[in-house]
């Protein structure tokens, strides 16, 4: 039940290929995570739906193989 | 709107100005992001609602459907989703969510 950061940075760069992606591991047990996602398809959304599109991009993963993962979403400056 | 969960679950939203979908209650949260966002919650001042999807598989995973969202807790104000853990603290720390309570009309202890 646990995701390594590198699968979880290159499913969400797949579905948001112009991304910057950082992923901390909060506990180093891969399984607690906490990343911030910067992606021009963000620019106007509310947070809900730009979370929502990081959801998307881990199909599923999230809340299942993924237990925790913080979100830090924004468009870049 | 084909499950059933979800009319009650609508019924919720409808009648609870504040209502937070959590892992335990208020008293006993059985998850951390539940547990921060009661805290936050309660500091904020505003009367809210819970319900325990823990004793409920089915609202568990039909809230996760309702709000194409996969993580609990969830907050809706007024009928709308505001979102998880993350976004409330986000807000809280930025002042949006007084902001938006206060847009909403949601009365708090604190305004008194």
């Amino acid at each position: 039940m646990a995701m390594p950061a590198a699968e979880i940075e290159a499913m969400i760069k797949a579905a948001l290929p112009d991304a910057t992606v950082m992923i901390e591991d909060l506990a180093g047990d891969n399984d607690h995570f906490a990343a911030t996602v910067v992606s021009e398809a963000f620019r106007g959304l509310p947070r809900v739906r730009q979370h929502q599109l990081v959801y998307n991009a881990l199909q599923g993963r999230m809340g299942g193989a993924l237990h925790a993962l913080a979100l830090q979403t924004s468009a870049p400056e | 709107m084909d499950n059933p969960v979800f009319a009650e679950i609508q019924t919720q939203i409808d009648q609870n100005p504040v209502m937070l979908f959590m892992k335990g209650t208020p008293m006993f949260p059985q998850c951390g992001f539940s547990a921060r966002v009661i805290q936050i919650l309660k500091h904020a001042g505003v009367p809210f609602k819970t319900a325990n999807v823990l004793e409920d598989p089915e609202l568990r995973d039909g809230i996760k459907t309702f709000s194409n969202w996969p993580t609990i807790p969830q907050l809706y104000v007024k009928g709308e989703f505001i979102g998880g853990c993350d976004i409330i603290t986000e807000m809280y720390q930025s002042g949006e969510l007084d902001q938006l309570l206060k847009e909403k009309g949601i009365t708090t202890d604190a305004a008194a």
